[in-house]
């Protein structure tokens, strides 16, 4: 890997190879900013990677009294999935369990799409009968009594089918603390692109994965080729300057979104330089022929 | 380009049935063609000839320059992306069984404006006479659809048996507003008299005056809605006054309990 060299950072002649999925959005809001932000985080938990989980989640971003609409705080949310029946199956269990039951909040569509589930249809009959609909618009909304108050949620959601999951920078650096600090501007770079999300912790995972395993039936296992301890012993893929790596994965809306995220994230991470950042920034992928979607780094630099 | 323009000649001699004067209805038909459609609604013949001049122009808003009480179904059952408006008064049964569009009055409407309504969007800038937005006799819903804003008074029966759509009436409303109220909104910021809300299912009331209501209203204390404030902001171009009723906290009373009840009455603390 004969690399290019940018700001003293290395960047892999790579790319990352992305997957076609289906993705929803919702607008939450809340009196407070506490309370949307509440929300999120428990409507957007445990939702990391569709290996494990019913959706790869994440907050798009944060949205003022202007932005939202009916004049609170707010956030939009993105849910990625499989297709847009596990879209709708995860949405549904995760509306009715960490949005209608969360103080304050309303929910709303953050877009048309290419087709409909039912949210607010499949929440409306908690209200036992007591439940009003509204029609605003040309949309249409159910007012659930609850608690609080009223629960107002749109009756549909809007499901985009042509979206990409797997977009990823790795990112590698001399120790734990200065590959964070490139890792964490690259996620703050990437937060303020609209339309994706990075699903993992704060946006970053540590446990890259490669397909296969020495364990029977087991389908991914760590990516030894980029653990710094086996570095010794394993065909690896770091230099000897390379004592940590870490991942970001991104899903975005449209293959654009993407691509400006990717763009957005490495552009942060080679500003910084490798002093105090990351010495390299490479790529994830399973060869090309898997995902239909590749981001080559050297079109994405700076 | 300019509006497709009708031009008053003179007072109809009798009513007239302008429902065939719609901009879709028009498309494709010739200056002679149009100046032969018969309107009149007695024996003695009426002509659209005899009674407008027509000055041609793009048929996507249609414009009647003067109008008249005999002007009867302006606009019925007219169509999305078009728009029409008059310059004057209106008969009975403006925009009528209207699957979208917009609809303008200069002047005061005919009773049953807006009735059947499945989606236009209605402004009548003087007032509207009775059953404004209602079934006529036989029908089981009214309006399901649009939007209606009355900027003057309204007559008895505002709302009858609506069933979805939003009506906003500026001024006063007639007695039994709302009667037989299948879902739906009504905005009515100036006095209402009657049986407010007489029977009333699944709809929502908001008064801006405090009415004198039913024994089966039953008081539900002041209430922080959210619907309220989604509606403000989509009223606010329509009617700055009844957005800012909406952003105020409410007292909510359900009812009618006389019947299924699940409607409610808004009115300002």
């Amino acid at each position: 890997m004969q690399g290019i060299v940018r700001n003293g950072v290395r960047i892999d002649d790579s790319f990352a190879e992305a997957f076609p999925m289906a993705a929803t959005g919702l607008i939450i809001t809340a009196p407070t900013r506490k309370w949307a932000n509440q929300a999120a985080a428990t409507a957007t938990g445990y939702a990391t990677s569709v290996i494990g989980c019913d959706c790869e989640a994440g907050i798009d971003a944060e949205l003022s009294e202007d932005e939202t609409p009916d004049g609170r705080p707010g956030v939009r949310l993105l849910f990625f999935a499989f297709s847009a029946k596990g879209a709708e199956k995860a949405l549904v269990n995760r509306v009715g369990q960490c949005i209608l039951t969360c103080p304050g909040t309303a929910l709303y569509s953050a877009f048309d799409g290419d087709l409909k589930i039912k949210v607010g249809d499949s929440m409306r009959q908690f209200g036992d009968k007591w439940q009003m609909s509204k029609a605003i618009d040309g949309r249409r909304f159910w007012r659930v009594p609850v608690m609080d108050g009223e629960f107002f949620v749109e009756s549909q959601v809007g499901v985009l089918k042509k979206c990409v999951g797997g977009g990823n920078l790795l990112i590698m650096g001399a120790d734990w603390e200065s590959t964070m600090r490139a890792t964490e501007a690259g996620v703050e770079a990437i937060h303020a692109v609209p339309d994706a999300i990075m699903p993992f912790p704060g946006g970053i995972v540590r446990s890259g994965s490669k397909v296969g395993s020495q364990y029977k039936g087991m389908s991914a296992s760590t990516n030894d080729a980029y653990c710094p301890t086996l570095k010794g012993v394993t065909r690896t893929a770091l230099e000897d300057d390379i004592g940590c790596t870490l991942e970001i994965v991104i899903d975005g809306l449209t293959d654009e979104a993407v691509r400006v995220a990717m763009r957005a994230g490495l552009k942060a991470i080679i500003d910084m330089g490798p002093e105090k950042g990351a010495k390299r920034v490479g790529a994830g992928n399973y060869g090309g022929k898997l995902g239909p979607f590749h981001y080559h780094l050297k079109d994405l630099l700076p | 380009m300019t509006a497709f323009t009708f031009t008053l000649r003179q007072e109809p001699p009798q009513r007239v049935d302008l429902s065939a004067l719609t901009p879709d209805r028009l498309a494709g038909k010739s200056l002679a063609d149009i100046e032969k459609i018969e309107i009149g609604t007695t024996r003695a013949s009426i002509k659209v000839g005899d009674l407008f001049k027509i000055a041609q122009g793009d048929l996507k808003t249609l414009r009647y320059e003067g109008g008249s009480s005999r002007f009867d179904l302006v606009g019925a059952k007219l169509l999305p992306g078009f728009s029409l408006h008059v310059d004057g008064d209106v008969g009975l049964q403006l925009g009528r069984l209207a699957k979208g569009g917009k609809i303008t009055v200069a002047g005061s409407a005919g009773a049953y404006a807006a009735s059947g309504n499945e989606g236009a969007h209605i402004e009548i800038k003087g007032d509207a006479c009775e059953l404004l937005a209602a079934p006529l006799a036989g029908e089981l819903a009214g309006m399901s659809g649009g939007r209606v804003v009355v900027r003057g008074k309204a007559g008895a029966r505002a709302g009858d048996r609506l069933r979805r759509g939003i009506l906003i009436i500026e001024g006063d409303a007639g007695e039994d507003l709302g009667s037989r109220l299948i879902a739906g909104t009504i905005i009515a910021l100036g006095k209402t008299a009657g049986r407010v809300g007489y029977l009333n299912k699944r709809g929502s009331l908001v008064l801006a005056k405090h009415p004198k209501l039913s024994a089966t209203y039953l008081d539900c204390g002041p209430q922080e809605l959210t619907f309220a404030r989604l509606l403000a902001r989509s009223l606010k171009a329509d009617s700055a006054a009844a957005a800012s009723l909406l952003s105020v906290k409410l007292r909510r009373f359900g009812g009618d309990t006389a019947v299924y009840g699940k409607g409610e009455i808004l009115t300002p603390l």
